[in-house]
Parts: C-alpha cells; sequence; structure tokens
C-alpha cells in the first residue's frame, strides 16, 4: 500500500536575489511501513522536500498525497524530528512529551501516561521530570524521537535527527530506532548527508543531486536487520553509493572527462573536498 | 559573598567620606546634612507614618500603572513580531512614541484627565507600555523558529501557537521588557507626582524642596533607591535566575 505519494514537486526560492532551483520534478511514492532515506549534499533540497511532506512548506507545483489525501498543512499524523530536536526549554521532559498529546485533547492522565510509557521505550524513565537543560544531546534526541512518536503518527519525518551527536551515542541510536521502527511498523522517512548512516537504517535509500534538486538514483538495501554502521555489506553499499554521489558532482562541475580511467583521478582531486562536505 | 562583602565596605566608605565632608561644614548644613541627621529625618518620617503614607500611594500608583502596561504590552509586543502588517503601521507608531519621554504626556493627560491619579496613572502606562511591547517584540523575533514549527507538526492550532509556544519561550524577553517597564514606570511616576501636588514620595520630594528641608529631600531619594534597588535585585533578579536556568541560558 501508498503511503505517501509525492507527485511532480517543484520548487524554487530566491537566496540573495538569485534563484535557487530547490527540487525538480520530484516523484516518489513510500509504501506503508518502510524505512525511506532521502541522501544527497548539502543544499540539495532534501530539508525542503521534508518540510513539504511534514505540510510546514508549500510547493510551487505538484503535491504530496497521504493516503490519497493532499497535504495542505502540518499536522501530528506526520511528525517530525528536528536536526536539534526543538524540544521546548520551558517544559520538563515529560510535559515535552505530553505536548502533542494535551494538543489533541488527551485527558491529562493519560497524556501523562503515554509520556512516560514512549520515554521508556528510550530509555529515560528516570528523566521524566529533568529540565530541557539538564540533559545531554544524545538524551534530548531520545526526548523529541518519544515526542513524536507519542503522537503515533503514520508517518515519521527525521531531518539529520543524530548529526549533531557524538559517534558512539549515535550508534547507539541507529540500534534504538531500528528496534522502535520494528515494532511498529510506522513509515519513516529520513534525511541525512550521511551515506553510511542511510544504509544502516533505511529500506531504500533515494540520492538526490543539487541544483537543480532532483533524484539521481535510487538503491534498494536488503541487507538483514538489526544492522550495524560497521558491517561489511553496509560498509560495501555505503561506498557504492558515495562513488556514484562523487562520480555526479564531478560531472555537474565539469571535472570528470568522459573516460573510465579518469574515473581514479577524479575520485583523488574530490576526495578533499569531500572531507570538507562529510 | 565576596561581593556581598565588597559592596557593604564601599557603602561604609562613601558614609564615611559624606560624614566628613559635612563635619567639616565646607557647605551649609542646611544644604549638606550630615549622615547622621538625614537618618534622624528617616526614622522620624518613618515613624510618624508619613513616609510610609506617601510609599504606599506611591506604589499603588506605579503597580497599577505597571500592571496595565504588563496585559497590554506583553501581548502586543508579541503580536507585532508576528504579524508583518501590524508590524509596519503600529510598531513605527510603537518606536515613534519610545523616543517620546513619558512625562511630555503630561500636559495631554492634565487636559484629558485634570489633575488627579488617572493623569498620573495615564503617564506611568505611557512609559513603560511602550518599552514593554518594544521588548518583548524584539524577543520573539529572535526566537528560534523551530519552536513554531515543532509545534506544528504536533497538530497545534494557530492561536495556540501564541499562548502554548510564543509566550512561554518568550518568558525571558518578555523579564527584560518587564524589568525595563518597571524601571521606567517608576521615572515616569516620580516626574510626574514632582510636577503636580499628588502626595506620594514624588510630592515629599518638593515639599523637602519648599521647606528647604535638604534632609528630607535627600531621605526620600534614599528611599526611591533602596525600593528600585530592592525590586531589581530581589524580585526581578530571582525571576531571572530561575529562568536562565531553566532555559539553559546560564552554567547552573
Amino acid at each position: 500500500m501508498v503511503k505517501l505519494s509525492i507527485r511532480n514537486v517543484e520548487k524554487q526560492f530566491l537566496d540573495q536575489d538569485h534563484r535557487v532551483h530547490a527540487l525538480s520534478g520530484i516523484s516518489v511514492d513510500v509504501e506503508a511501513g518502510e524505512f525511506l532515506i532521502l541522501v544527497g549534499p548539502s543544499g540539495c533540497g532534501k530539508s525542503t522536500l521534508l518540510n513539504i511532506i511534514a505540510g510546514l512548506e508549500k510547493p510551487d507545483s505538484g503535491e504530496v498525497l497521504m493516503n490519497g489525501v493532499p497535504v495542505t498543512k502540518p499536522g501530528s499524523d506526520r511528525s517530525l524530528v528536528f536536526q536539534d530536536g526543538a524540544l521546548f526549554p520551558w517544559l520538563n521532559v515529560r510535559r515535552n512529551v505530553e505536548f502533542g498529546l494535551r494538543q489533541k485533547g488527551v485527558s491529562n492522565r493519560e497524556a501523562a501516561d503515554r509520556a512516560l510509557h514512549f520515554l521508556s521505550l528510550v530509555g529515560l524513565s528516570k528523566f521524566a521530570e529533568n529540565d530541557i537543560y539538564t540533559l545531554s544531546g544524545g538524551m534530548r534526541q531520545r526526548v523529541a524521537i518519544a515526542r513524536a512518536l507519542a503522537l503515533e503518527p503514520e508517518v515519521l519525518l527525521m531531518d539529520e535527527p543524530f548529526s549533531a551527536l557524538d559517534a558512539i551515542t549515535r550508534e547507539d541510536l541507529y540500534v534504538e530506532i531500528q528496534e522502535l521502527w520494528q515494532g511498529r511498523g510506522a513509515t519513516v522517512v529520513f534525511v541525512t548527508h550521511n551515506v553510511r548512516e542511510a544504509v544502516t537504517l533505511g529500506d531504500r535509500v533515494l540520492l538526490l543531486a543539487s541544483d537543480p534538486g532532483r533524484i539521481q538514483a535510487e538503491y534498494p538495501v536488503q541487507i538483514l536487520r538489526p544492522r550495524h554502521i560497521d558491517d561489511v555489506d553496509v560498509a560495501r553499499t555505503a561506498q557504492q553509493i558515495s562513488h556514484e554521489m562523487r562520480r555526479a558532482r564531478a560531472l555537474a562541475q565539469g571535472t570528470l572527462i568522459e573516460e573510465a580511467e579518469s574515473d581514479i583521478t577524479s575520485a583523488g582531486l574530490l576526495s578533499e573536498r569531500e572531507c570538507k562536505q562529510w | 559573598m565576596v561581593g556581598n562583602i565588597k559592596r557593604v565596605l564601599f557603602f561604609v566608605f562613601l558614609v564615611g567620606v559624606w560624614e566628613l565632608v559635612a563635619a567639616r561644614h565646607v557647605w551649609d548644613p542646611t544644604l549638606f546634612p550630615s549622615p547622621g541627621h538625614v537618618a534622624r529625618t528617616l526614622w522620624e518620617e518613618f515613624r510618624s507614618g508619613v513616609l510610609v503614607n506617601a510609599t504606599a500611594i506611591s506604589l499603588r500608583r506605579v503597580l497599577l500603572g505597571y500592571s496595565i502596561s504588563l496585559v497590554i504590552g506583553v501581548p502586543l509586543g508579541i503580536v507585532l513580531a508576528r504579524q508583518k502588517t501590524l508590524e509596519q503601521t503600529v510598531g513605527s507608531l510603537v518606536s515613534g512614541f519610545q523616543s517620546l519621554p513619558s512625562i511630555c504626556w503630561l500636559p495631554l493627560a492634565l487636559l484629558w484627565f485634570g489633575m488627579n491619579d488617572k493623569a498620573i496613572l495615564f503617564v506611568v502606562v505611557a512609559g513603560s507600555l511602550v518599552s514593554i511591547t518594544v521588548a518583548v517584540q524584539d524577543g520573539v523575533k529572535n526566537l528560534s523558529p523551530t519552536y513554531v514549527r515543532a509545534a506544528q507538526t504536533m497538530g497545534t492550532p494557530g492561536w495556540r501557537i501564541y499562548t502554548d509556544v510564543l509566550l512561554p519561550a518568550s518568558l525571558p524577553s518578555i523579564l527584560t521588557g518587564a524589568k525595563l517597564g518597571w524601571g521606567y514606570a517608576w521615572r515616569s511616576l516620580m516626574s510626574g507626582e514632582l510636577l503636580f501636588v499628588s502626595l506620594g514620595l514624588g510630592q515629599m520630594l518638593m515639599q523637602g524642596r519648599d521647606l528647604a528641608d535638604m534632609s528630607q529631600v535627600i531621605s526620600v531619594m534614599i528611599v526611591i533607591m533602596a525600593l528600585g534597588l530592592l525590586t531589581d535585585r530581589v524580585i526581578f533578579g530571582s525571576l531571572e535566575r530561575h529562568v536562565r536556568r531553566r532555559w539553559g541560558l546560564s552554567g547552573a
């Protein structure tokens, strides 16, 4: 069953007097229960696409359908986990998780029960009454995930949720998020610029290219779960995708000559740039 | 603690110098009373109830005017920050008023309301409302837009964005505005009370002048200063510490 259908989405915006073609003719169907990854370099429009799915931005043309119904505004059926968590510092941990439930009109007691349940799922029951400033970055991101899950959204949108975390915390969260997702069969659309992260988590990885933002390639990932970021298969697939990405960028910048042998040189040439990017 | 000791020592030193200068009769004692003289006056004013009365009247006025300013200024600031058209129209009027010292409203207020409490109240509101509005407006404008976006993706309807997100999120800047507004309210009140007979601390000051009683003038000045310090340090200080800690704006 198709849960989300993105049809011919176009988006341009002005960035200091020059027109950025953020998204060009994006069409993709997301199956119910699928873990879809949008990966690409900064500025390829992946976050814009996520915001359009969330209903926070409108496409210039084209549309996003959820269960066949056009998305026109943000709603709790598509909750979004932000890069910095976007937790509310004026509320404690439990009340942050309760926030969306209360907006829905869930009674106080039930909201509290559900908040505690989802906090225990991310291993933070003990911190329910803590203020946000007392939490580490990883804990904050866990709270943000609990807050999004507590709304029991049909689609969970995640915008580079782990990019600000240290490697060890991130690896723990890769395991946790896979367990949570497998347990509830929600549809996930996950944005990242980290190819390994993409392969570790996704059922399918869409590689986006920038200017104009478009889908350049699509990779189904059939590696057995639970996956770990250091698995050989993960590493190999990630390498393949990175290579494709580099190649595309080189092509776009005109540094890649048609012949195959120049592949090596351009890869070498680009490694410096790659360091900056990743 | 060390800070407090330094503070006390400094004031002891200051009073000491004052006493020394007064004792040497450099200036006429009626124009430059000694600290002891001022302390005695202060005590007498306190014992007779004159000072308590005047303080109560002034505080009542300032609290009333200040509350009105808060109730109008905070929502107005938030709305101005969020509504472009309002910001361009009402907002520019507000910044225009900001450059107008509140006491300039007094002639108008006197004609509109007469020589009474209402006129003074009007000046107090005119003095504090604008500063509160502008501070809150600036604060809301500097909020991270992800708060609103996060709330929207959790299904928060438009008006609840104001009450459940923008209002609590801008509490630190509301506090800044409130503090600023309090200062302006207090100043406006004093200028108002100085300018026409009205009871209150301002009038006590003028009375001291009329009776050429410098110790009364200075004693009232000390009371005004003490009240200002008290609200600033004790009330706003503790509120600020609490909010700053909770919002993660300070280390502790």
